[in-house]
């Protein structure tokens, strides 16, 4: 795992500087159609998160605003009163098209806050394991081994059966399962760097080892770890989606858009397909365009 | 040797052991089981008396001397819900969840090697780019979802395949299959896919990176030199030398797919262990969770200490590390 920071060797270059590797690593990004596809969609879709409350034509938690005559309309269908439904409405006369918008608001937020967390949690677990050693080392490697030998989906399920439904419990569920991976991404390539001189001098400067981890070791190994972390993104937002869909996510009061697709599951074998699958393909865009990103953006930084 | 596999024996059984106290305390500090099994109109007495039958009015710890001690003999509790043993409810369901594991592997061999192969060998023509971007599909697609697509196409839009269940089984040896009847197969295809393409994408990546690093090696560029066929540098080369990598994944993977089967059962109604365990979380049926959590634990430490104990016979060099710690 060479990459950018090895320039890094030279301990006044600016970490954040136009480095030629870098400007390298935006030209491959650019190159491709699919990727830049992929960056537009996914612009798009952050745009349609952000604006969700001005774009949405209704706001699908507001009860009032809901018209069970409406039910299971499809796509294109007009309202009672006048209106369109784009996308059609689920069982109880919701907006798919708002629902949809408000979905990708819950899942992006629980990908987001997941990814977050397990970051900044998994990277300060392996940066101390990595620079301590000893037991420090021993016991966050032997629970990253602990956690990591379960399939993930198996670990999130049985806390979430423990912990009950909500939004917040399910980000602590998924960051349970994922800060194990940045701890040992981390922990690798501070492994290495520590050897290095600058690291030496700083010591020898009598700096306290806080500082020296969070100065000097941690900004020469974050770049794997960040582009561990986009993918990551896709695959917290998964495991939301189906840990909702089998009921243990996120309440009903906050749909996600795995618990719309799992409202219009019972639906789907009468026909009225549209309930489960546009939110299926507004997760699918999303984690498409966020897996092409990242897939790209390991190629750009991996020298192979 | 012997030294590593009883090291390794002995952290297996340590991991066991930790995944029993975690997952008890865990599961059995959650809500009340018996506001669920018991009626309101209960008396009093009646409630105690079954309080007392199920165990529960012990403290927790006690619960805990109880079960591990239970659990050693094979007897991981009786289900709440079922009132039989726990352990003898999933082992009804086992077939099934087995079964549907045993065809989603067979498919990501068939399905996942030969497309990878492609991929590796043509990884700058369409062909194999088309692939390639076919595997990235088949990582992003939710697994849930996915699996509704194909029910909505096949089943209720083509109406080729049933939608849901098992279908009927054959008893071989004592244990009942549904893959030796044309309608068992009708049953079983959909759900199958639906586990193996994550799977069917991961080998595919594997294999196509092993073929790319491979075609490069000095054994292929003699044989080339050579003049043997590239039909015959790739079968007896180029595959050889990386099936040992990919075998070994696909065989690891095969733990992690009993876990993934919750999802596919759950969507394709597949009676199999994982429908159980959704249900049993819904109906706070603990011990058969715990049971669950338990058997399949064993099941990934077995595998992980199979791989291991084999890499050491092939390969002295891993012995030698572990065992100089």
């Amino acid at each position: 795992m060479a990459d950018t920071t090895n320039k890094s060797k030279v301990p006044t270059r600016d970490p954040i500087q136009d480095t030629p590797q870098r400007r390298a690593i935006l030209k491959k990004l650019n190159a491709r159609p699919t990727v830049r596809g992929s960056v537009i969609a996914l612009g798009l879709l952050m745009a349609f998160v952000l604006l969700a409350p001005y774009f949405a034509p209704q706001n699908p938690y507001d009860l009032m605003a809901l018209n069970i005559m409406d039910g299971r309309l499809p796509p294109g269908a007009e309202s009672m009163d006048g209106g369109r439904y784009w996308l059609g409405t689920d069982s109880q006369g919701r907006d798919m098209l708002s629902a949809i918008l408000y979905g990708l608001r819950i899942s992006l937020l629980v990908g987001l806050g997941a990814v977050f967390l397990s970051t900044v949690i998994g990277t300060l677990a392996g940066l101390l394991a990595a620079y301590k050693g000893g037991w420090v080392d021993t016991v966050v490697m032997r629970l990253v081994d602990f956690i990591l030998g379960f399939p993930t989906i198996l670990v999130a399920l049985v806390l979430l059966a423990v912990l009950g439904r909500g939004v917040d419990k399910v980000v602590i569920a998924l960051v349970v399962v994922q800060w194990a991976h940045y701890a040992r991404i981390m922990r690798g390539r501070a492994l290495q760097e520590r050897r290095k001189e600058y690291v030496e001098a700083a010591q020898n400067l009598g700096f306290p080892s806080w500082r020296i981890m969070a100065f000097h070791l941690m900004p020469n190994c974050l770049s794997p770890v960040l582009v561990f972390a986009t993918i990551q993104i896709a695959t917290a937002i998964v495991l939301e989606a189906t840990l909702s869909f089998l009921g243990v996510g996120v309440p009903i009061t906050e749909p996600s858009l795995g618990l719309l697709i799992a409202s219009g599951f019972q639906y789907l074998l009468s026909g009225d397909y549209w309930i489960s699958m546009f939110p299926g393909i507004a997760l699918l865009l999303l984690i498409l365009s966020i897996n092409i990103i990242g897939d790209r953006l390991r190629a750009g930084l991996d020298p192979r | 040797m012997a030294l590593f596999i009883l090291r390794r024996l002995l952290q297996s059984l340590f991991v066991l052991l930790a995944v029993s106290v975690v997952v008890f305390f865990a599961v059995y500090a959650v809500g009340d089981p018996i506001e669920l099994l018991v009626s309101p109109e209960v008396g009093q007495a009646e409630r105690e008396a079954l309080i007392a039958r199920l165990g529960l009015d012990l403290p927790i710890w006690q619960q805990y001397g109880h079960f591990l001690w239970n659990a050693l003999q094979g007897d991981l509790g009786n289900s709440f819900v079922h009132s039989m043993p726990a352990i003898d409810l999933i082992m009804q369901r086992m077939p099934a969840t087995f079964e549907l594991v045993v065809v989603a592997i067979f498919l990501t061999c068939i399905l996942g090697i030969p497309l990878g192969m492609i991929a590796g060998l043509y990884r700058d023509a369409p062909l194999g780019r088309g692939i390639m971007a076919g595997s990235v599909l088949g990582f992003s697609l939710p697994n849930f979802w996915q699996g509704m697509v194909f029910i909505m196409l096949f089943a209720v839009w083509l109406g080729w395949l049933p939608a849901s269940g098992r279908g009927p089984t054959v008893e071989v040896l004592g244990v009942p299959f549904s893959i030796f009847t044309a309608e068992g197969w009708r049953h079983v295809i959909m759900p199958a896919i639906n586990l193996a393409v994550a799977n069917i994408a991961l080998v595919l990546r594997l294999t196509a990176t092993g073929v790319v690093e491979a075609r490069n090696q000095e054994y292929v560029k003699f044989a080339r030199a050579k003049g043997i066929k590239p039909g015959r540098i790739v079968r007896r080369h180029i595959l050889r030398n990386i099936l040992i990598p990919v075998v070994t994944v696909i065989g690891m993977e095969f733990g992690s797919l009993i876990a993934y089967s919750t999802i596919t059962e759950t969507v394709f109604s597949w009676p199999g262990m994982g429908k159980l365990l959704i249900d049993s979380v819904y109906q706070l049926d603990r011990p058969v969770v715990v049971a669950y959590v338990m058997l399949v634990t064993l099941i990934f430490v077995v595998i992980n200490l199979i791989v291991d104990i084999l890499y050491a016979v092939l390969d002295p060099r891993v012995q030698l590390t572990q065992t100089a710690h």
